[in-house]
């Protein structure tokens, strides 16, 4: 007699831990691209970023009598994402009050890996920078001074090459500058199949065209290329918006999610007083995920639309 | 006439104590939000608004209880409200004339006092149906409850988000006596979390704190207190509000004084 066990009866490989650690890897040409680029510090306030969350989770797991939860690397994917997201010369306790932040607040208190509405890396960004606004904004560092490219922009001084802001030899935080090597890390999650174009390509595109439409600079190649590559949208299209945790589940919603996204990262940079405004955008709209997963939700296989059967 | 006088005395002294903590206005009936979010940037305004609130409260408490049996049934939300407005009014020109500069820190939230949940409640909820000296305790239990609240919210935002309390520098004060101790030439700067005293550190450190007053009444139960009992006015749970709680108008007060016999009254 065949015995045919519950479902489900596809199992993949892919468990959490698997997942975290493939895009640990495809963070790593950002990272070292950044510790080249920014010197020792860098290194240093990553080191200390990433082992500051690890070792928060599992403090919190012990002391709450929980499952110790830093086998699935989440918490060190957190800890890079941050690290990557600050000055390369902020001082070593701003990543350790960032991780702590990031992880206890933001994660641990609403349950976890799976249970929180925010990405914590970016969370704990914001709070940084709302809280330390004088230290989150300086990207002064040995090799290069003054603002960044999109801040130069915005003031209407000259930019950097272009060639300089793909390659990433402008100042920035640490894993932001170079375009190149998000790339590398982003075409590799694709291929592994950790993340799909969904989101980062309706967020990419809907940018595009909303900085078309209202930069009032018609169609500027050149204008259009350094606010992709001059600021924060690779690292938060590739790798923070496309947060399992914090996107739609459903596909239209990712769509809407990728739109959503790109209009108001295109309004607070065009529209708002600061020259960057990925993080916010993200941020905003994992506060929007339940509602778009709300009304986007398919008809299950054999029931009928809500039209019909009305 | 002794007896009831000892009685009262008596659950006057628990209804107190009960607004103060079993029913804190802030960290268990979460009333007053408002004021309560937004004027706690620092210790010494979240104690001014709280003690103003305070007398409002006491002072519009005995009135109402005084002209309980007089306020019809249907016209007692205005009524209240004119008496409490009436002491607000009192109180902006007395702060206006003797504290200006609490006057002009509180600005706009002193008028609102009006409309704080936490006074229209406590009118509603007890002393509307309690004689006048329970409603008066009553009035400042529930009072310095919110007091010690907004005390203890803005002092925890100011030490965070400006290394203050009370306007003394805490934070540097301890760090550069550390400093010197230790033979440091400059002494080590606090660099304030300067969100604690914007609007999401109120949320941060109310939260906070309500969770570690849980913890506590949690402790206390299991060690066999009765902390967690809600007395007066509302249900245990919220969601029962509209059947059993502030929302109803005739309450089953167990244990209050004379309040049952003042629903059958009316």
């Amino acid at each position: 007699m065949l015995k045919v066990s519950s479902n489900p009866h596809i199992r993949s490989k892919d468990t959490t831990s698997r997942i975290m650690q493939y895009v640990l890897i495809a963070l790593l040409p950002a990272t070292l691209f950044g510790v080249f680029h920014f010197g020792l510090h860098a290194l240093l306030l990553v080191l200390a970023t990433v082992l500051t969350t690890v070792l928060t989770e599992y403090i919190y797991d012990r002391c709450m009598k929980k499952k110790i939860s830093i086998g699935d690397f989440s918490a060190a994917v957190t800890g890079l994402l941050l690290a990557l997201n600050l000055p390369p010369r902020a001082p070593l306790w701003i990543g350790v009050i960032g991780g702590v932040f990031a992880i206890i607040v933001v994660k641990m208190l609403f349950g976890g890996l799976g249970q929180n509405f925010m990405n914590p890396a970016l969370g704990a960004r914001c709070f940084l920078i709302i809280s330390f606004t004088s230290i989150m904004t300086n990207f002064d560092c040995d090799a290069y001074t003054g603002a960044t490219p999109l801040a130069a922009i915005k003031a209407g001084e000259g930019a950097p090459q272009l060639l300089d802001m793909v390659i990433g030899r402008t100042t920035g935080t640490i894993g932001e500058t170079s375009m190149i090597a998000l790339l590398i890390g982003a075409v590799f999650l694709l291929v592994m199949k950790v993340i799909d174009l969904r989101v980062p390509g309706s967020y990419i595109l809907s940018f595009v065209v909303f900085i078309l439409l209202f930069s009032g600079r018609g169609l500027d190649f050149g204008y259009i290329l350094s606010q992709l590559a001059g600021g924060g949208l690779m690292l938060g299209a590739f790798f923070m918006a496309t947060d399992y945790v914090t996107r739609p589940i459903t596909k239209n919603g990712q769509y809407v999610f990728g739109i959503f996204l790109g209009i108001m990262t295109g309004i607070f940079r065009i529209f708002g007083p600061s020259a960057e405004g990925v993080s916010y955008a993200i941020i905003l709209g994992n506060l929007l995920v339940p509602l778009i997963e709300r009304f986007t939700k398919p008809t299950a296989f054999g029931k009928k639309a809500k039209k019909e059967a009305a | 006439m002794s007896e009831m006088n000892s009685e009262v005395k008596q659950s006057s002294m628990e209804v107190f104590f009960n607004g103060l903590v079993k029913e804190n206005p802030t960290f268990v009936l979460t009333l007053g939000m408002c004021p309560t979010l937004a004027v706690t940037t620092s210790a010494i305004n979240g104690l001014g608004m709280g003690l103003t609130t305070t007398a409002v409260l006491v002072l519009s408490n005995a009135i109402i209880s005084l002209l309980r049996h007089i306020i019809p049934n249907r016209v007692r939300i205005p009524a209240f409200i004119v008496i409490v407005a009436s002491f607000v009014t009192m109180v902006e020109l007395l702060l206006e004339g003797f504290i200006p500069s609490l006057y002009t820190a509180l600005g706009l939230y002193i008028p609102l006092i009006v409309v704080n949940c936490i006074i229209l409640g406590r009118a509603e909820s007890f002393a509307s149906k309690n004689p006048v000296v329970p409603s008066i305790f009553d009035g400042l239990g529930m009072g310095l409850g919110f007091t010690v609240a907004l005390t203890a919210i803005g002092a925890v935002r100011e030490l965070l988000g400006a290394g203050e309390l009370f306007g003394i520098p805490v934070i540097n004060n301890v760090l550069g006596a550390v400093s010197s101790m230790l033979g440091r030439q400059e002494p080590v700067e606090y660099v304030p979390i300067s969100i604690f005293v914007l609007a999401p550190g109120a949320f941060f450190v109310l939260a906070a704190l309500t969770a570690l007053q849980n913890r506590v009444k949690r402790k206390m139960q299991e060690r066999g207190q009765n902390a967690d009992k809600i007395q007066s006015g509302c249900s245990s749970d919220c969601a029962g509000c509209s059947d059993s709680g502030c929302a109803r108008r005739f309450v089953d007060v167990d244990g209050t004084p004379g309040s049952v016999a003042d629903a059958k009254k009316e």
